[in-house]
């Protein structure tokens, strides 16, 4: 009996490493989908450098930087709440991933109103303000609405899956000893603030 | 031996004073990178900002995402993955700069 229990531990254990593993060729998935259209912006760049000059002065650097601080800090809780439960402090992992959450909703609403102040100034595709300027402008436009809109439905994905393991953790499927669903959710967020780490300097920081 | 592995594995991750060094890391590169950016450096502006962004992603990647502490096959994926993204970046480019201006 207790052969078999020890069986069965052995087969959790390497499911652990699975799931990892499976996370990671996703991820992977992951950076073709957003590797084409950095492919895209970099031709775009290198082929309309006064345009995206010009176009990126429309955005706000104060409001990029600080979003990108929110994002840095979300991934950092969420690594502290999968070293909080390795350490058995449930409540602990419990309320660092509420903050998770928390942040990445932040970082969401101040890309909302960053989105409607560039909407308001008729910064959208197909508007006639933005229609007016050069090729690369209208690109650029293009792109950013694509890219960030593409990352910021991954940050509300990434905070839906975390809120998922937040009510595991409350419910008890993960716990101190088994917490792979966790580590998992935290690859995910990871690569969505990587993401943000390589758009950050190149929409907001063309100089 | 992959015990062993996963020993290590959990025994470093149980410490929060490595993610709060690597945030602070984190930020500060990010201020580094918005100031770089101020300053003109002409076509060198764009390869600082990619360097900083490769820095703050690795940091990530090994510590964030315990990379560094994960078994070998999986930093050969990355590896390989990442081979081929600049490999497509640099045939890209070898080609588009041979004819557009």
């Amino acid at each position: 009996m207790s052969d078999i229990n020890e069986q069965v531990v052995t087969h959790a254990h390497k499911d652990a490493i699975g799931a990892r593993m499976g996370m990671w060729l996703f991820l992977f998935t992951e950076l073709l989908l957003f590797g084409g259209m950095f492919f895209l912006y970099s031709v775009y760049r290198f082929t309309h450098q006064q345009d995206f000059h010009i176009a990126a002065k429309e955005l706000n650097t104060l409001i990029g930087t600080f979003n990108t601080a929110i994002l840095l800090t979300s991934s950092m809780t969420i690594a502290l709440s999968i070293a909080a439960i390795q350490k058995g402090k449930v409540k602990l992992s419990i309320f660092l991933q509420v903050v998770t959450i928390l942040l990445g909703i932040a970082f969401i609403v101040n890309k909302y109103f960053e989105w409607m102040h560039h909407i308001n100034l008729g910064l959208y595709p197909g508007a006639d303000e933005l229609l007016s300027k050069g090729p690369g402008q209208i690109l650029f436009f293009g792109l950013y609405y694509t890219m960030t809109g593409l990352h910021g439905l991954h940050v509300i994905v990434g905070a839906c899956v975390i809120g998922t393991m937040t009510t595991f953790t409350i419910k008890g499927t993960i716990t101190p000893d088994s917490y792979t669903k966790l580590e998992v959710a935290g690859l995910y967020w990871h690569l969505v603030d990587i993401i943000w780490i390589f758009l950050f300097p190149l929409f907001y920081l063309i100089t | 031996m992959e015990k062993n592995l996963e020993h290590r594995h959990e025994k470093h991750t149980a410490h929060y004073g490595i993610y709060i060094l690597v945030w602070f890391a984190l930020l500060i590169l990010t201020g580094l990178t918005v100031t770089v950016a101020g300053i003109n450096f002409g076509k060198l502006t764009v390869t600082a900002a990619l360097l900083i962004a490769s820095i703050k992603s690795y940091l990530v990647l090994t510590i964030f995402m315990h990379l560094r502490l994960e078994q070998k096959a999986f930093r050969v994926f990355i590896g390989i993955a990442l081979f081929f993204i600049i490999i497509s970046f640099v045939l890209l480019f070898a080609d588009y700069t041979s004819y557009v201006r």
